[in-house]
């Protein structure tokens, strides 16, 4: 055995023992995790392809930034609870089972088949030749995308900032709504007074002394 | 341009080869670790020396072993967890915060390239054709050790110092993303082995320092150095375990070794960061060699290189314990504003600018006629779109 068959069962081991953990984990930083394993995972499958510029930007990406940010939405809100088991929708379990077998199905006919994916490697080997250079897999990644694919990948990364400007709209709050915020924040503080006054003549001490 | 691999590892690879990998790996590893030992005791002597202290002075000679006691005494307390805690990940942080800062050293060439057992190899753990984004990935799941330490506490204060780590860090990476961008205009390449051999010495003083990205890359270097300090949580970006706020941060509820790991770790992670610093904008191990030994000698091949890398590191880190003495830390909102609406920018800028001039050069346009047109060119733009934004009294007024 090679060391690259080596390292794939590795790989293939921690990203389908990952991927089942998150969704067999009960809790939701714990699903995050094993999330995380996966991702790496993937990344080293990449490395085998030779890849490694995707590998790094998944790693970066992916593990570095996105799960990241729902660890942190997790422990900001703080729904790191275990969840319950209850379906609230009955038809939906079998329903996921019947999508779930369609779909490895899919995956068992597709694989080595090239109809539906066109012929692989239409593009060449990502490390190697081009025109005379020896260019690795980061410059030919750098060449394509900023020559050949230059409008998609402007267009993109428009994209990407209409959408956060487009959140930050959305996230920003009315006029109407920060009245009524406001309101809400004193009924909140008329409360908290009037606990902390039903304690302090309950306390023989009084609070603090 | 492809940049050549490590010639160790494009030959056959045999047991030798594997056996060399191995010892390389075993020396980086026990430098950095005797490296944090003597930064430690360095930091507090010099801590001291500003505050009119003697500092450790007992264990060893000048108090140098100082650390390996504190070490010791570490390893043998008794370690505690909250019952509130998560088990598995509690005792899993922190050695997910200190394999990225261990890892994330790999990359840094300490010397130049030299001959082991009759094979040719370059003196750092690992040339990877990706070089410098490696960085980027460790600091990226450096952070996971600092945020899980703190939720898995199953406490609060050590939970505000997760939450403040994530927004922390998450905000600072994007500028050091682009203060790297920065080098990466001036070298063409991300391999750091590439960035050093760009900086390679010539011969004499002048042209050598000049020939090092600090100079071409200024601002990136300042904004590059900035963003360090805060992604290592070092003072003043210390937030993540202001002691006079959360008690210890993240690492509150932490006991024994395990604290020693974490704090290993951030100094390792200050420790590696200077080494990328040195790397990216001081030349890394560039410097004259001994005009009167042979130039292809043992002292000049191993020797003069590992002695400016060093020289330059010591320098950095000097300048990292100076900050720790002397500046307050930083109000929460202050973090914010200086990283999203300075550091950000000026990087932005500085890549733009950059960017054109070393196109310029390329292209052989003149400088003189291209810099203010752009500068014309971007004011126009700017321009424009301030004439588009609601105004901020405006907003108030809306809001109103």
């Amino acid at each position: 055995m090679t060391v690259e068959t080596a390292l794939f069962f590795i790989g293939a081991a921690l990203a389908l023992g990952g991927a089942l953990g998150v969704v067999l984990a009960r809790n939701p930083v714990h699903s995050a995790l094993l999330l995380v394993v996966t991702l790496v995972a993937v990344a080293l499958f990449f490395l085998l392809l030779d890849a490694q510029l995707v590998a790094a930007v998944q790693v970066i990406v992916y593990a570095g930034a996105i799960v990241v940010l729902f660890l942190f939405v997790i422990m900001l809100l703080g729904v790191d609870r275990e969840e319950s088991l209850h379906d609230p929708v009955p038809f939906q379990r079998p329903a996921a089972l019947a999508l779930g077998a369609v779909l490895l199905v899919e995956i068992f006919v597709l694989a080595g088949r090239t109809w539906a994916t066109g012929a692989s490697s239409t593009r060449g080997s990502i490390d190697g030749q081009v025109g005379g250079e020896d260019l690795g897999n980061v410059e030919r990644v750098a060449r394509v995308l900023f020559t050949d694919f230059l409008w998609a990948f402007e267009l993109t990364a428009a994209l990407l900032v209409i959408a956060v400007v487009g959140a930050v709209v959305l996230a920003r709050r009315s006029g109407q709504q920060a009245e009524l915020d406001a309101a809400d924040q004193e009924i909140g503080r008329q409360i908290a007074e009037a606990e902390l006054e039903e304690y302090e003549a309950e306390s023989p001490t009084g609070v603090g002394s | 341009m492809k940049y050549p691999a490590d010639p160790l590892l494009t030959g056959d690879i045999d047991l030798t080869v594997v056996l060399i990998v191995i010892g390389k790996t075993i020396v980086t590893f026990a430098l950095l670790l005797v490296a944090v030992m003597l930064y430690i005791w360095f930091m507090r002597k010099v801590i001291a020396d500003m505050q009119n202290r003697i500092g450790p002075a007992t264990a060893g000679p000048f108090g140098v072993l100082q650390s390996v006691a504190d070490g010791v005494k570490l390893f043998f307390k008794e370690q505690s967890m909250p019952t509130s805690a998560d088990r598995r990940v509690f005792l899993i942080a922190p050695y997910l915060s200190i394999l990225p800062a261990f890892l994330a050293f790999s990359i840094v060439p300490i010397g130049g390239e030299v001959s082991i057992a009759g094979h040719q190899t370059y003196l750092q753990l690992a040339e990877l054709p990706i070089g410098v984004l490696w960085l980027l990935a460790m600091s990226g799941l450096g952070l996971y050790g600092v945020m899980l330490a703190g939720w898995s506490s199953g406490s609060k204060y050590p939970l505000l110092g997760s939450v403040r780590a994530s927004a922390q860090l998450l905000s600072y990476e994007a500028a050091f993303g682009l203060a790297v961008v920065g080098v990466l205009i001036q070298s063409g390449t991300l391999s750091t082995r590439g960035i050093v051999d760009g900086q390679a010495w010539t011969g004499n003083w002048i042209d050598g320092i000049r020939a090092w990205y600090f100079l071409p890359a200024i601002v990136a270097f300042v904004i590059f150095l900035i963003a360090a300090i805060a992604e290592t949580n070092h003072p003043p970006f210390d937030l993540v375990e202001a002691e006079q706020e959360l008690v210890g941060g993240f690492h509150t509820e932490y006991t024994g070794i395990r604290f020693a790991i974490f704090f290993l770790a951030e100094f390792m992670n200050v420790i590696t960061m200077s080494a990328i610093a040195v790397t990216l904008f001081l030349g890394g191990p560039a410097g004259p060699g001994l005009g009167f030994l042979a130039t292809d000698g043992t002292v000049n091949v191993w020797l003069m290189p590992v002695f400016w890398f060093m020289l330059k590191l010591l320098v950095l880190l000097y300048c990292t314990v100076w900050l720790r003495a002397t500046l307050p830390r930083l109000r929460y909102d202050q973090l914010m504003d200086l990283g999203w609406k300075y550091m950000i920018e000026i990087a932005f800028l500085w890549i733009m600018v950059s960017g054109l001039v070393v196109i310029a050069r390329e292209e052989d346009w003149n400088l003189w006629i291209v810099v203010p047109a752009a500068a014309v060119g971007a004011a126009a733009v700017y321009g424009v779109l301030y004439a588009s934004m609601p105004k901020r009294h405006e907003l108030v007024e809306e809001i109103k």
